[in-house]
């Protein structure tokens, strides 16, 4: 089969390089051939549909149009990011449904000399071609190191399941099929009930309150569930619950410690690849501890950085909150 | 599209019509059927919402405001602003209307309320005037657009987003008081994360994405 078109996203080249490079990692062994869109465009996340609709949609286009262009017999489109797929898969939907909608797209797209036929793409996230297109059975060929005794708490976020335009999740509020998946890899799956709430999205810039709220429902609850690691599959999702989850516990005064994985991390150590090489060790949360239950070493994060020391003279700063409600933390 | 007005009473009075614009409006510039005109106050959305404690309507609200013609009250609002579009109102809504789409719509005309013109592309924050007095700058989440603002500030720049500088600029901006907090998480994001805090290349196509994005903005106005 001819290669996949990749839509890697802005975070894969940044706070999300273990996803990129477990990605690379699991999807050879696959058999799934990826070939990134040349000169892609971000999708604009959920920030450019805020401020204006029209360009947000223009600018999604540009991603499908140069897809079309370079598509070569393989009309699917790969997104591994959660916001990015939906997007694109938005962007398709609408101009499809929708004639005159679609017809106002191309009509921005061909100020760039480009178009796009809507419905000509099909528009995937990377766990829905290896669960429907690949099939686990050609996963387990590849199992060399079964993640028994490992507690895994599958987490999927919001987009992935909803709203499902293309219908390819078992459902839209608690699907199975990261579930199947880490099975298929021999973990201990846990009935995680809050898998596809949401993580806080752009909160944590806007409302980190708010956002905090939310990182703690999740996180209180796989570790009410005794979870090893929480596995995601988008880069939002795993930078909120490891990247924020010390600030959320400084917040609620708590101290949890769950290790955020992308998916392909945890199929490639069961593929027996090497934890180095499947960006281990760049997670805020140290995964080392809960991986050497399968027998593997993984890298740790570098240590903290000390916080500047409070006596030196620097910029004058406005004076801390000091005080945290813990009002709410009662009864949780 | 639905035509509005056309299930509304035929013997449309002057309150009436007010409405029937606010609903059509939403209604065009939210892409696809929204079906917003179908909402049958069952609460499912408000229920269902996880940032409903953080908004002053609940989604169910807002759409009985927006039959009710509450142009004002509804721009004003910080609802849309605290939607993280998790969609679990939009998939529960037993009228199938495309809830978090709407939010996004009425987030496009809160902002157009606040200003004359729409600078293109401006760093923000943007000091925007108002066109009608009874929007209150000060009511809606300024945190919230600003943010949307400075992330596509650099996707016009650059054609990519970047999110250290993205975080950076916006806490600066809006809480500097968390900075401290957010020192260890900046410096992990270069150590543990090996991310650049360098912005993204530029992609090549900038000058062909410019055009696009510019007609675009003409389409949305005409
Ligand atoms: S769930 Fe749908 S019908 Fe029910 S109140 Fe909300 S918008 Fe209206
Ligand atoms: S999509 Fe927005 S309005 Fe709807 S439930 Fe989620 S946060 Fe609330």
């Amino acid at each position: 089969m001819s290669d996949y078109i990749f839509y890697p996203g802005c975070s894969m080249e940044s706070s999300a390089k273990a996803y990129y490079e477990s990605v690379m990692a699991v999807c050879k062994p696959l058999g799934i051939g990826l070939k990134e869109i040349e000169d892609w465009n971000c999708c604009g996340a959920t920030e450019y549909l805020s401020l204006d609709i029209t360009p947000a949609y223009a600018l999604i286009a540009r991603n499908l149009a140069l897809a079309e262009e370079q598509a070569n017999g393989n009309k699917t489109i790969i997104a591994p990011c959660s916001a990015c797929y939906l997007n694109l898969a938005k962007a398709d939907h609408y101009m499809h449904d929708d004639k005159a909608f679609g017809n106002k797209i191309n009509e921005a797209l061909a100020a760039g000399g480009m178009h796009y036929t809507p419905g000509k793409l099909a528009v995937r996230h990377l766990l829905d071609v290896i669960i429907n297109e690949v099939g686990l059975d050609k996963v387990k060929e590849n199992v060399v190191k079964p993640l028994a005794g490992l507690r895994i708490a599958p987490y999927l976020g919001c987009m992935l399941p909803r709203p499902d335009y293309g219908k390819r999740y078992s459902d839209t509020e608690h699907p199975d099929e990261l579930d199947r998946l880490l099975s298929a890899l021999g973990a201990e799956v846990i009935d995680f009930p809050l898998k596809t709430h949401c993580c806080g999205g752009h909160m944590t810039q806007i409302g980190p309150d708010t956002a905090f709220e939310m990182i703690h429902r999740l996180i209180s609850s796989a570790d009410a569930l005794n979870t090893d690691v929480i596995v995601t599959v988008c880069p939002m999702c795993q930078m909120n619950l490891d990247a924020f989850q010390g600030q959320m516990n400084n917040h609620f005064k708590t101290n949890f410690k769950i290790p955020v994985l992308f998916f392909t991390q945890l199929m490639g150590i069961a593929f027996g690849e090497k934890a180095e090489s499947l960006g281990f060790g760049s997670e805020f949360v140290s995964a080392a501890e809960a991986i050497s239950r399968v027998r593997v070493q993984a890298p740790k994060p570098a240590e903290d950085a000390p916080v500047a020391k409070k006596k030196t003279p620097g910029l004058p700063m406005p004076p801390l909150r000091t005080k945290t409600d813990h009002t709410q933390e009662a009864g949780r | 599209m639905t035509d509005v007005v056309s299930v509304l009473d035929p013997h449309t009075s002057h309150t009436k019509r007010e409405d029937s614009i606010l609903l059509r409006e939403v209604s065009l510039r939210t892409p696809g059927e929204s079906h917003v005109d179908m909402c049958i106050q069952c609460g499912t959305c408000g229920g269902s919402c996880p940032s409903g404690s953080a908004m002053d309507h609940t989604p169910r609200a807002i759409f009985a405001m927006l039959r009710a013609g509450m142009r004002d009250d509804v721009l004003n609002s910080n609802t849309p602003w605290m939607c993280v579009s998790c969609y679990f109102c939009t998939v529960r809504c037993p009228q199938n209307i495309h809830i978090t789409d709407v939010m996004y719509t009425l987030k496009n005309m809160s902002l157009e309320a606040r200003k004359p013109t729409m600078p293109v592309a401006s760093p923000p924050p943007t000091a925007w005037g108002l066109k009608n007095s009874s929007i209150d700058p000060k009511k809606y989440n300024p945190t919230a657009a600003d943010f949307s603002k400075t992330f596509i500030w650099m996707v016009e720049n650059f054609g990519r987003s970047f999110e250290i500088g993205l975080a950076g600029v916006h806490n600066v901006r809006h809480f500097i008081t968390r900075l401290p907090n957010m020192t260890p998480m900046a410096i992990g994001m270069l150590t543990k994360k090996g991310m650049s805090p360098l912005p993204p290349k530029r992609i090549k196509g900038m000058d062909q994405l410019g055009k696009i994005l510019q007609r675009a903005k003409e389409l949305e106005s005409s």
